[in-house]
């Protein structure tokens, strides 16, 4: 094959290497220099800083194990965990049978409609977060000009205060409706791949539209669902945007989740150490619940979602 | 069939009441089915046509119903110093300035993420080299590490580089954090090209760079688009990274502006509140409705939370 370029100067094996390398150089060193500077770089820091008393003034030393103990008699930790419990288990929960909810009725009406309505649920996702944020303040404005107390005056009710009645419940329902999105596109495929005939021969049985769901819609689509739990819950472990912007995490530290308490203690009382520490235990949380759920779920064949084998 | 039937009488009114039953019930289930959904869907439509219909009108935000026609609400737009934020004690900065600000951001990022994800991609999809492995490996295992858990490190690398305050120390930041994403998302492009048509190039007396530039980049237009795309969304609704690292009103973003509006006007003048986030919506808006019909599949491969 070599032999049929006729215009090509022939290389000598090092000058090929040479070559080779400069290539190699070329199209990968910026992608390392950019991982390496700002993210492998930063999580050698993080784990670092997790040994040291840095505080705001820049200054501290190495301290050993004392944040990681101290976090242990931290006195806020326990309810920012009961917090974190809640709103991770609470949020995957609302969000997947949300999104099961709306891939079940969108698969079963006219095509057209079902587009539009999944669209209209993925607005949330591109919403900049600061917009979004802005909708719910207005939905929960304590005086009666939000939505929820104008329905609550159409019915006759006094007006509340949601986020101080009920913090948990709100940033559920926050981060609920932008993560139902993902349970509905990912849901919405695996129920399309189910074979037609499965469902025609259950409805020539005499099945109903519920027991088509319950026996032959739901148990087809098992890992998928698993898949969208897992993940999801996983990505709530880490996020607080939207926590942020709609109850700072308050009142107090009532709606403040695990994530959330890293950001309080480094920057609202400049306790870098400490927080750097909070979240090494939040990293290795985050990879042991990956690995584990990996193990239990048979990651491999989560991988083939949303493909369904008929067994 | 119906002939057939009609000679049996009995059962040609079983089928006849069953079909119409059946079609009734048809309807009434597919009529349910639409109800079901528009009231699944109300706290979203709701909150939405509400930020659009109060962007415009006089006392839209006393509930729903809109009541006048005014453009009072833009007035950021045209009056530069709108007013003062009590916590820092100063003006706010002109919302023009601020635009230009996230618009570097945003388009800062997408240039980053496609320069360095189209070169790397195009080298992990097409050449076995030595530490080919070890980096595809890697760059997976840094994904352990979420952006947010790295904010306090960051913090202090940036000041450390003598770029914190400085949006281009951000930029670099958010498309760090999101390239090992994208180079699988652009690798999976490359993987796609036949090897046949890099092949021709070469065999033409192309060099690798030309192959890659003028063959190769064509073919993966659809990636590249892809890619732009989320990294410009990134960088443009970024709120975490920008509240940690602009502490400076000049370099401040959308993100940072309209939750300042908020902070200072919110249960006082939602009609401002609602024009500043309508405009800040504008690009996310053009997207929305440019790729609606695609979205579907386009997020399925960014879905984050």
């Amino acid at each position: 094959m070599r032999a049929a370029i006729p215009d090509r100067p022939r290389l000598s094996a090092r000058q090929r290497t040479v070559r080779r390398r400069w290539l190699v150089g070329l199209f990968l060193s910026p992608f390392l220099a950019l991982t390496l500077l700002f993210f492998a770089t930063p999580a050698i820091i993080t784990i670092a800083l997790g040994f040291t008393s840095l505080d705001m003034s820049f200054q501290g030393g190495f301290v050993g194990l004392t944040n990681f103990r101290g976090s242990l008699s931290d006195p806020l930790l326990p309810r920012v965990l009961l917090n974190t419990v809640v709103y991770v288990s609470g949020t995957a929960v609302f969000s997947l049978s949300l999104g099961l909810l709306l891939a079940l009725v969108t698969t079963h009406v006219a095509e057209r409609v079902g587009r539009v309505f999944r669209a209209l649920w993925l607005l949330p996702r591109l919403t900049p977060i600061v917009v979004y944020a802005l909708l719910w303040l207005w939905i929960l404005d304590p005086t009666s000009y939000g939505l929820l107390n104008t329905v609550r005056a159409w019915l006759g009710l006094p007006p509340v205060d949601l986020i101080s009645a009920a913090p948990r419940l709100v940033i559920v329902l926050v981060s609920g409706l932008i993560g139902a999105s993902l349970g509905m596109v990912i849901l919405t495929s695996a129920i399309r791949s189910i074979p037609v005939e499965y469902i025609r021969a259950a409805r020539v049985d005499g099945a109903s539209s519920l027991s088509v769901v319950r026996y032959i819609i739901l148990p087809l689509i098992r890992w998928p669902l698993a898949f969208v739990l897992v993940f999801q819950s996983l990505s709530l472990l880490t996020s607080y945007d939207d926590i942020l912007l709609v109850t700072g995490g308050g009142p107090f530290y009532d709606s403040t989740v695990y994530a959330l308490y890293i950001f309080r203690r480094a920057f609202q009382s400049g306790r870098y150490g400490y927080g750097a520490a909070l979240a090494v235990v939040l990293v290795a949380v985050g990879a042991a619940a990956a690995a584990l759920s990996w193990r239990l779920l048979n990651f491999k064949q989560m991988l083939a979602a949303p493909k369904i084998e008929a067994d | 069939m119906v002939p057939d039937l009609a000679q049996r009488p009995r059962t040609l009114g079983d089928v006849a009441a069953l079909a119409r039953r059946a079609s009734w019930r048809g309807r009434l289930g597919r009529w349910s089915l639409h109800v079901t959904l528009g009231i699944l869907s109300l706290p979203l439509t709701l909150p939405y046509l509400w930020l659009v219909t109060a962007a415009f009108s006089t006392k839209a935000s006393f509930g729903l119903v809109p009541t006048g026609f005014t453009l009072r609400n833009w007035r950021f737009l045209w009056e530069p110093n709108l007013g003062f934020v009590s916590g820092t004690a100063g003006r706010l900065p002109n919302v023009w300035q601020v635009v230009g600000n996230s618009l570097i951001l945003a388009l800062g990022t997408t240039i980053t993420v496609v320069v360095v994800t189209t070169l790397a991609g195009y080298l992990m999809s097409r050449h076995g080299f030595r530490h080919r492995e070890r980096v595809l490996r890697g760059a997976l295992m840094l994904q352990a590490f979420p952006g947010v858990t790295l904010l306090v490190a960051l913090f202090i690398l940036l000041r450390v580089l003598g770029i914190l305050n400085s949006l281009v120390g951000v930029l670099l930041v958010i498309a760090s954090l999101h390239l090992p994403f994208a180079l699988f998302v652009m690798k999976g492009f490359f993987d796609g090209i036949p090897w046949e048509v890099e092949m021709a190039s070469m065999l033409d007396g192309a060099s690798r760079l030309r192959t890659w530039y003028s063959v190769l980049l064509p073919q993966v237009r659809g990636g590249i688009g892809a890619v732009a795309i989320f990294a410009f969304l990134w960088g443009w609704t970024d709120y975490i990274f920008v509240l940690t690292f602009i502490l400076r009103r000049t370099s401040w973003t959308m993100a940072l502006y309209l939750s300042a509006v908020i902070g200072e006007y919110r249960s006082v003048d939602y009609g401002l509140l609602a024009a500043v986030g309508v405009f800040y919506m504008i690009p996310s808006l053009l997207f929305f409705l440019l790729t609606q019909r695609h979205l579907v599949q386009i997020t399925i491969g960014g879905a984050k939370a």
